[in-house]
Parts: structure tokens; C-alpha cells; sequence
């Protein structure tokens, strides 16, 4: 897995709540058995008028401001629904690094781990004040410094990152969980000996 | 040793290893596998040289992308025959049993694991499916995972996983004549919002709980990820006995088997992180008016005006979906007609739900306005309805009478609606675009999907002069 320590980059920000992965990838997009090459659907039915190619003016990231972000700013209950982790890999490959919401669904918020997609959650405060501040900074940026759990930007905001020390580990260091797991094979294999698995 | 929830016992029964500060690896008993999130998690283990460690603890079939028409026909969708084969080529490589397309048991991957009785109480069971909260009616853990997590299930035969909160959701006396299990769950996450469970294990309990057949079990334990939650159980009883012996994979020594599973209910005295109490009487058939599975309404009120509600979080997110839905402020959702009935799916695609739909159509036809479709959850389930004669009710009354699959729950296959259909649905999302571009969707109990397909607009099933 690609590593996380620091990322620096564009800010959207899209006013929205319960944004689920229905529309961050259509199911007609899964039947790839590939894990690349979603980033193209991503938000396929928001992002395109009913033609399939045209972008859809009023959608937030076809904004001339959005090209080349990396940082997505939502509401509550982002990556709700269904467990595919084509959102992530679709959000990954579009160029996101780093999501910020008030909340997020318990799969979708694991799936980002697994794909070196930093999900980060501050209190609706916290939230709306960002909102504010993508709205009045033109070409608002936002620093991510896992190293030094740190969210920074050019005008003085300085939030502390809280997350899981196991899973900043594993981010730090790109480190694979199958990996991890199989330094236990041992205690794997004895309770598979003690529940009468073989 | 201090009193239990039903999650804790499990739990604590699965853990290989914890230790502080890092999530604890969790014994995986039932692996289910199906054609959309598992190629790529088979290419990984390929790539690493990995084999699938326990095979005989995986199961998997084809159920989200397959026609639903004539099985003797090709598959029309080349991708769709890709993913079909790729899954083929792989449980062959890594000796996975698979129910393919032309199995007698292909299904939904969650009506076929309790039919087949590989569904057991006190099991941990994962799948690359939301829905595999549907397994907790048997008293199991189960939850659904991405696509990383079934290579590392695969590879290892465990999870890397923090524990949940425990969460009660007790219902206390019976659900009043025509209100099902459906709309009880819709009720409930219409109470605790699609946000509401996050970060729980609900388990469900209370009178109106133990009432239910494990198909209503298993339709309740399905919805809970609508809400937010990681799973959602019921502790197992002589309902869940009944319904195990003699399944093809129940245990060998049944009896033993009960008396272990008769020590799984939550010890009396045990806490629980949360606890909500709701009164099955208040409980009114329901339908979704909106996006999300939390926009619910009874069917005897009118549709919400968002002028009324004063956060503006919410407000937004309703203007937004009945905009989206096409629907006005203040009409009565009982005069919203419907052009699709979709009845099917991992919620209700089981035989009981087929024999309520079957109970209310008989006599009567689908309105001319309609076009509704029956997909069974399984072949298992359809060749029952078949046996019963409910087929033919179906069919006399104007029905589509498919072949099993996800079907019009998602819209991977063929069928979809058009933009701005609206269906009266069995299934469990109500997303935009979820069953077709444009498509409207509102979630029911099969009873009232099933009146909705004969009169030609949302109704109460509680006043349906039965034939």
C-alpha cells in the first residue's frame, strides 16, 4: 500500500449529506474485476447530463476551481450504503487524498484505510467553519500532516488529526494488513486447533 | 464472570489475538463470496501467492449481475459474462464450492446461506455485502466488508477489527394486524436515521421480535445497515431451531448443537452501550418518501414540507430528495401513483414474503398502469412458490414470475427502471439512480408493494379486502 505522511492540496467542498456509494460509483461500473480505472465514474450520474459525457454545469467538481483537487469536504454520513470499495478506489483514483466530513459509514470509512485515503472527522462546528473557509479563500488549500497529526492552512487553522494509532502506523508506513496478520499465523493456527478446525 | 450481551460471547469466542493498542484479528467462521467484490480481492491472493486458507469455509454464488430471464439464453452484457466466468475460473483455481448461474440453489447470497443451513447461530459470517447483517437473525455475528478485507479473510480466515458499542433496540408488545416486519425496520431507522446505528451491533429483542418467523428476522437483521450499523442480531430460539433442522448443512449432532446455542442469548443483568424502547403498536405500514432509508412515512400521512423542519442540514437533504422524487408538500402519499412494482431482493425475496404478496393479489390483477415483477431470492425459493401454486397467481394476476437474483434491488442486470419511474419496491435502498438513472424508488413491505401493484398507487394494507 502507498504510504501517507503529508499531504497538501485543493479543497471542494460539497454540501451534502449522506452522500452514498451509490453515487460515488453507479453500479453499472462494477462489473470491472479490475481495481483501477474507476476514478472516470466517479460520481458518474451528478457529474454528467443524462448523454453520459456532457458535465453537468451545477455539479461541484466540473467548477473551473475544482480542477486538480484532492481534499473533499462533506456533511454527515458520507460513503453510506452499499460496502463497495469501488467508491474509494473511484475517489483514489480521481486524485483524492484526504476526505473530511462530520461523519462517515462504518465500511466505507475502513475501505478508505485500505487504500491509503485519509478520512478525517471534526464536530459540525468544526465542519461549517471549513465550509466557510473553502467558500471565502479562492483556491483554498488544506495540509494534512500525519507525521505530526496536524490539519494546517494558510490562514492560521490548525486542527489536531485523531485517529487510531494502529491505523496511523499502518498509513505512516504503507504497511498491508494481510502482512501484518500472517506474523500471527501461529496464534491463527492454534485456535484453529482448539476449535476443531482443520 | 459478569453478565454477557449475545455480542460479547461471540465476540470473545472468535478472538485470535488483541492486544492494546491495535485492532484485534477475529476468527472468521463462514466466508460468503459473490461475483462484484471478489475478483480483485482472488487476483490479490494470485499476486502474493496466496492460497484461500479455509475453502470449505467459504461459500459463493452469482446473484448481483445475473439475468433474471431465461437462463438458457446467453448472457446479452459481455462485461457482465466476464465477472460471471472470472468467478468460475477462480473458485476452480483456489476450490471454492460455488452455486453457479444453472445451480439448483443459485441465490441471493443471503437467502441461500440460511437455506442451505450454513447460516448457524454464534458464527462469525463476512461477505463483501452490506447485507450480510442479514445472517444476525440466527443469532450470528455478521457484517458486511469491502473488497481488501475478503483477500484478507481469504488469506487468513480472520479480520482485523475495533469492537463495536452494543446497542439494544427493544419492541415491546405485537405489531397490529397488516404492519410487517419491514415496516417495523423502516420505522426504526426512520427513528434512529441512516446515521444513527454507526459505530453499533444492534440486537434486536422485545415481544414483537420473538413473534416474528426467521424470514421476518432476517428482514429486520438486513435493513439494520440502512441505519447505520455494523450488524444487527436476534438471539436464537426454538423459531431458529425449527427453521435449521434438517438443512443440508445443519450440524450432524443437532441436539449438542442446540444446547450450545441455547447458552448465546444475552445474560440477564448484561449491559448494553445504548438501549431504545419502541412500542410495536405505534408501528404503521410504512413508505419511504425520499433518498435515503431514514426518509420514511407512515402510509396514513401526507408528505413532509421541509419548510417545517428547522435544521437546515435535514431541511436540505429533504428539499433535495423531493425534488429529486417529484413529489409536493403536503399531498397524501396514499394518492402517489406507481408505474413499477419491484418484489424481491435480500430483504424480501424469502417464500414468506412471496405467500403475503401471493395473499393479497389472489382475485385481483395488476393495475393496467403498472408492470410488476416477482424475482425470487433463490431457485430454491422459487421452485417452493412454484410447488405452492403461487406462480400461477402470480402470473394469472399480471405478474413477471422471474429467475432468482439481485435483480431491480440495485440494477446491475437488465433490470432497471427508466428516468423518473417511480417503483413501489420490496428492496432495502431508495437511493437516486439505485434501481435505474432518474428512477424513483420507494421502499414497502411486500403486502403493501403488492396492493400498490393492483391499484395502481400506495395503499393501506391494513383496510385490503382480501380474496
Amino acid at each position: 500500500m502507498r504510504a501517507f505522511q503529508k499531504h497538501t492540496g485543493l479543497v471542494v467542498a460539497m454540501d451534502r449529506s449522506n452522500v452514498d456509494t451509490d453515487q460515488i460509483i453507479p453500479k453499472q461500473f462494477l462489473k470491472r474485476i479490475e481495481r483501477t480505472g474507476f476514478g472516470q465514474f466517479l460520481f458518474y450520474d451528478w457529474r454528467f447530463l443524462d448523454d453520459g459525457s456532457t458535465p453537468n454545469p451545477d455539479f461541484e467538481l466540473n467548477q473551473p476551481e475544482a480542477k486538480g483537487v484532492s481534499i473533499l469536504l462533506a456533511k454527515e454520513n458520507f460513503g453510506s450504503g452499499s460496502s463497495r470499495e469501488h467508491a474509494p478506489w473511484a475517489l483514489d483514483d480521481y486524485g483524492f487524498r484526504v476526505l473530511i466530513a462530520r461523519s462517515f459509514a462504518d465500511i466505507f470509512f475502513n475501505n478508505c484505510f485500505k487504500n491509503s485515503i485519509l478520512p478525517l472527522v471534526y464536530d459540525a462546528k468544526t465542519i461549517d467553519d471549513l465550509f466557510e473557509r473553502a467558500e471565502k479563500y479562492p483556491g483554498y488549500q488544506l495540509t494534512a500532516d500525519l507525521v505530526n497529526k496536524v490539519l494546517t492552512d494558510e490562514h492560521g487553522l490548525e486542527l489536531p488529526i485523531e485517529i487510531e494509532e494502529f491505523r496511523r502506523h499502518c498509513l505512516l508506513n504503507g504497511l498491508d494488513d494481510i502482512g501484518l496478520t500472517l506474523q500471527r499465523d501461529a496464534e491463527i493456527s492454534a485456535y484453529e486447533a482448539a476449535h476443531g478446525i482443520s | 464472570m459478569a453478565p454477557r450481551t449475545m455480542f460479547e460471547k461471540i465476540w470473545d469466542e472468535h478472538v485470535v489475538y488483541s492486544e492494546e493498542g491495535k485492532q484485534t484479528i477475529l476468527y472468521i467462521d463462514l466466508h460468503l463470496v459473490h461475483e462484484v467484490t471478489s475478483p480483485q480481492a482472488f487476483e490479490g491472493l494470485r499476486l502474493a501467492g496466496r492460497k484461500v486458507r479455509r475453502p470449505e469455509r467459504t461459500l459463493a454464488t452469482v446473484d448481483h449481475n445475473v439475468p433474471t430471464t431465461d437462463r438458457a439464453l446467453p448472457i446479452a452484457d459481455p462485461i457482465s459474462k466476464k465477472q460471471l466466468d472470472t468467478l468460475r475460473e477462480n473458485c476452480e483455481e483456489f476450490g471454492v464450492k460455488l452455486y453457479d448461474l444453472h445451480h439448483r440453489k443459485q441465490g441471493i447470497v443471503h437467502v441461500i446461506g440460511p437455506e442451505l443451513g450454513r447460516t448457524q447461530p454464534g458464527m462469525t459470517i463476512v461477505c463483501g455485502d452490506s447485507h450480510t447483517s442479514t445472517h444476525g437473525a440466527f443469532g450470528a455475528l455478521a457484517f458486511g466488508i469491502g473488497t481488501s478485507e475478503v483477500e484478507h479473510v481469504m488469506a487468513t480466515q480472520t479480520l482485523l477489527q475495533n469492537k463495536p458499542k452494543t446497542f439494544e433496540a427493544r419492541f415491546e408488545g405485537s405489531l397490529p394486524n397488516g404492519v410487517t416486519a419491514k415496516d417495523l425496520v423502516l420505522y426504526f431507522i426512520g427513528q434512529i436515521t441512516t446515521s444513527g446505528g454507526t459505530g453499533y451491533c444492534i440486537e434486536y429483542t422485545g415481544e414483537a421480535i420473538r413473534n416474528m418467523t426467521m424470514e421476518e428476522r432476517m428482514t429486520v437483521c438486513n435493513m439494520t445497515i440502512e441505519g447505520g450499523a455494523r450488524a444487527g442480531m436476534i438471539a436464537p430460539d426454538q423459531t431458529t431451531f425449527d427453521y435449521l433442522e434438517g438443512r443440508e448443512f445443519a450440524p450432524q449432532d443437532f441436539e449438542a448443537a442446540v444446547e450450545r446455542w441455547k447458552q448465546l442469548p444475552s445474560d440477564p443483568g448484561a449491559k448494553y452501550d445504548r438501549v431504545e424502547v419502541y412500542q410495536a403498536k405505534d408501528v404503521i405500514p410504512q413508505v419511504s418518501w425520499g433518498t435515503n432509508p431514514g426518509q420514511v412515512m407512515p402510509i396514513s400521512e401526507k408528505i413532509v414540507d421541509p419548510a417545517q423542519i428547522e435544521d437546515p442540514v435535514i431541511r436540505k437533504a429533504a428539499e433535495s430528495a423531493l425534488s429529486y422524487m417529484d413529489l409536493k408538500p403536503g399531498t397524501p402519499i396514499c394518492e402517489v401513483p406507481v408505474d413499477r412494482v419491484f418484489i424481491g431482493s435480500c430483504t424480501n425475496g424469502r417464500i414468506a414474503d412471496l405467500r403475503e404478496v401471493a395473499k393479497v393479489v389472489q382475485g385481483y390483477h395488476v393495475s393496467p398502469s403498472v408492470n410488476a415483477m416477482i424475482v425470487p431470492g433463490s431457485g430454491q425459493v422459487k421452485r417452493q412458490a412454484e410447488e405452492e401454486g403461487l406462480d400461477k397467481i402470480f402470473q394469472q394476476a399480471g405478474f413477471e414470475w422471474r429467475e432468482a437474483g439481485c435483480s431491480m434491488c440495485l440494477g446491475m442486470n437488465p433490470d432497471i427502471l427508466t428516468p423518473g419511474q417511480r417503483c413501489a419496491s420490496t428492496s432495502n435502498r431508495n437511493f437516486e439512480g439505485r434501481q435505474g438513472k432518474g428512477g424513483r424508488t420507494h421502499l414497502v413491505s411486500p403486502a403493501m408493494a403488492a396492493a400498490a401493484a393492483v391499484t395502481g398507487r400506495f395503499v393501506d394494507v391494513r383496510e385490503w379486502e382480501y380474496k
